[in-house]
């Protein structure tokens, strides 16, 4: 195991920020941290970075202690924190010059880490990072971070902020560097980029739900699921909500993504409920639940109330 | 220790040389840096000055005789004096007191002169506004000169004392011989410049890095706590040393300050007390978290320790109290090193108690910063 988590908890306060998290990630996978803002997401990759230090629990990572060894750890984490963190009045040259050099390295020594990243951003090499843009940023960011050759790469929220196209491109600079055997750990509100990693970990306020691969998460969710459109959403949803039967209920986007409490459940019922409260158009249709819908049933069940999935308002492109 | 320990000064000199990339490209800041000591020290050298000319004096003259008349005559032949106006009745003086017209009122009293020649003795009186007393003060004390050299002419003439002293006093100014006010006053305001630039560039620019997220970045690097300290110390030391050499360089041939001591001694001095100043912004930033919260904390410092650094005010006459707090103010340290090399030629074994006291706030400072420096957060 490249990362080993056991029973971390942080505290800000009366903040718990983290309330005891354990997992563990193999060499060479890319793992996801997936999970709404305030989950504990930084908190858990500041304190793996060895810039924070936990309350209680431990974190190795590559078998040194965050805590006792953390010199090690810095020579061979690679770390992309969620805001931009370069020197905003220094060129791209002379950011990634400077980063290499304090590790100890020269950009030439380990160009073929970074070339496919680089190269992208090269003709702007001698403008200054504070006026690249956003995704140009990113690939700046990755580089500097990967310029010394980490063995493990630690990104938080990379793509934060950052348009679809550029988003798409970084996941797939994300799958190069995983092919190329190097350990990934990314933390990502965005569900949609949950199928990109090898196993996610679905967190909310500062505990772990459910570690499984993309598609292990969505067979977690026990129950059939629909989608349920009429032609109001609001009274769709309040009908929905005071609906018996109900067991679960959110908005996703246009839709309503509903489950039902009963075992021997027909569509039917549910439709025919729905024209007789005056609703019009109304579908319901049985659907294959995503990584969102596990997550969002994961927390309403921590929570017992029902949960807006528009909260995130990040559900992809 | 850099990466595997074995090129620390290697690493150092990278920080450096990123400084100075960040140093050179903000060009205002830089132009800023190097002119606004050129400019200080030739508006302050010139406006903060302990001389007092032209001291508005109303002069009461109800005895209109010629005793009272040479008098006058004295004041309006000094420098330090201009009479606004003359009168014969005591309340136009208070009113040119009320009014703010003039600051001192000399009442010369009928019969000044009949008394002068008949008794040897006769009182004339001196009111003045004190609400600045330093410079009441120090008019009161030209006042008296004028008095002194015109009772020595006649032996007789009296301002509220009793006995007719006449001890000859020969006054030699030692180091500075015409009471050049600038020759005092200009090494002290280099002072000035060196802890101010010096004090805030450092301070603020870890604090910047904190602020813009870049030290999470440097965190994670090997970079030991020392060698960002250092790393961040010796381009500002730099940058404040060639201020200071500009400043040197505008107080020997502008204002000709005499330079009796050994330069490389001066510098050796500036060097050192560099490292107090600096020790203390950067110690500053690692308690703050942002430019504003640094910038008060180290401005509410330098405030006290400059007003208390006998710059503008003599530290001998100073409570008690506050003179032992000088003991704990690198300002008034070296200041008081800098005036005795550069106007009476002091060398080091002259100095080496100051020296020492400079070197061990210096060292203790550094140490500091570099303990308080947290590159990982509880």
């Amino acid at each position: 195991m490249t990362v080993t988590v056991k029973n971390l908890t942080k505290n800000y306060g009366e903040i718990k920020a983290l309330k005891g998290v354990s997992f563990d990630v193999a060499s060479g996978e890319l793992f996801g941290l997936i999970g709404p803002d305030g989950a504990g997401k930084t908190t858990l990759f500041r304190i793996l970075t060895s810039l924070l230090l936990q309350d209680d629990g431990e974190a190795k990572v590559h078998g040194f202690d965050v805590v006792a060894d953390y010199r090690e750890i810095r020579k061979i984490i690679g770390y992309m924190p969620g805001r931009f963190s370069l020197y905003q009045d220094l060129t791209v040259e002379e950011n990634l010059n400077f980063f290499a050099t304090i590790f100890n390295t020269t950009v030439e020594e380990n160009y073929q880490l970074i070339r496919d990243i680089y190269h992208q951003i090269a003709p702007f090499k001698t403008r200054r990072a504070g006026d690249l843009s956003g995704g140009m940023k990113q690939k700046l960011a990755l580089s500097c971070a990967l310029i010394h050759k980490p063995e493990i790469l630690i990104l938080d929220e990379p793509t934060t902020g950052v348009d679809a196209v550029s988003r798409r491109e970084f996941w797939d600079m994300l799958a190069r560097l995983r092919a190329s055997g190097l350990t990934i750990l990314v933390s990502t509100p965005y569900m949609d980029e949950a199928s990109r990693c090898d196993r996610v970990a679905l967190m909310d306020r500062g505990k772990i739900l459910s570690i499984n691969t993309p598609a292990g998460i969505s067979d977690e969710f026990s129950r059939p699921l629909y989608a349920v459109k009429a032609d109001r959403r609001y009274q769709l949803l309040k009908t929905l909500r005071s609906y018996p039967y109900t067991r679960s209920v959110f908005t996703f986007g246009e839709l309503a993504h509903y489950t039902d409490s009963r075992d021997d459940f027909d569509p039917e019922m549910l439709r025919s409920h729905l024209e007789q409260e005056g609703l019009r158009d109304v579908r319901v249709e049985l659907i294959n639940p995503g990584v969102e819908d596990t997550l969002i049933s994961l927390m309403t069940t921590e929570s017992e109330s029902i949960v807006d999935g528009n909260k995130f308002g990040k559900s992809g492109e | 220790m850099s990466i595997d320990g074995r090129y620390p000064m290697r690493t150092i000199r990278f920080i450096i040389q990123k400084e100075f990339l960040q140093i050179f490209r903000n060009r205002l800041m830089l132009a800023f840096i190097l002119l606004a000591p050129v400019i200080q020290l030739v508006i302050l050298a010139y406006a903060a000055t302990f001389e007092i000319r032209n001291i508005d004096l109303f002069v009461v003259d109800q005895d209109k005789s010629p005793e009272s008349r040479a008098l006058i005559d004295r004041f309006s032949a000094s420098e330090n004096f201009r009479i606004i106006g003359y009168s014969d009745v005591e309340s136009a003086g208070d009113h040119a007191l009320l009014s703010n017209d003039a600051v001192m009122i000399l009442n010369l009293p009928p019969h000044t002169g009949r008394n002068l020649v008949r008794d040897g003795r006769a009182p004339v009186s001196l009111r003045l506004d004190a609400v600045d007393g330093f410079s009441a003060n120090i008019a009161s004390q030209y006042f008296l000169q004028i008095i002194q050299s015109h009772n020595e002419e006649l032996g007789s003439m009296q301002w509220k004392a009793d006995s007719p002293a006449h001890i000859g006093i020969t006054v030699s100014r030692w180091y500075n011989p015409e009471l050049n006010y600038q020759s005092y006053m200009v090494p002290g305001i280099l002072v000035l410049l060196i802890t101010v630039i010096g004090g805030f560039l450092s301070g603020m620019n870890v604090v910047r890095e904190k602020e813009i997220g870049t030290i999470e970045q440097l965190n994670v690097t090997p970079i030991s706590k020392t060698q960002f300290i250092i790393g961040k110390l010796t381009p500002f030391m730099i940058l404040a040393l060639v201020m200071f050499s500009f400043g040197l360089l505008l107080a020997r041939f502008w204002f000709e300050v005499p330079f009796e001591g050994s330069l490389g001694l001066i510098y050796l001095i500036a060097a050192t007390y560099l490292l107090v100043v600096l020790g203390l912004g950067l110690l500053v930033s690692t308690i703050t978290h942002t430019q504003q919260q640094a910038i008060f904390i180290t401005w509410f410092v330098f405030v006290i320790f400059i007003l208390l650094s006998g710059l503008f005010t003599p530290i001998d006459s100073m409570p008690d109290w506050a003179q032992y707090l000088t003991w704990a103010n690198p300002i008034a340290w070296f200041i008081d090193i800098i005036r005795r090399v550069m106007l009476t030629g002091a060398d080091l074994r002259d100095i080496w108690v100051s020296y020492f006291v400079l070197m061990t706030y210096g060292i203790l400072l550094i140490g500091a910063a570099i303990a308080r420096y947290r590159k990982s957060a509880a």
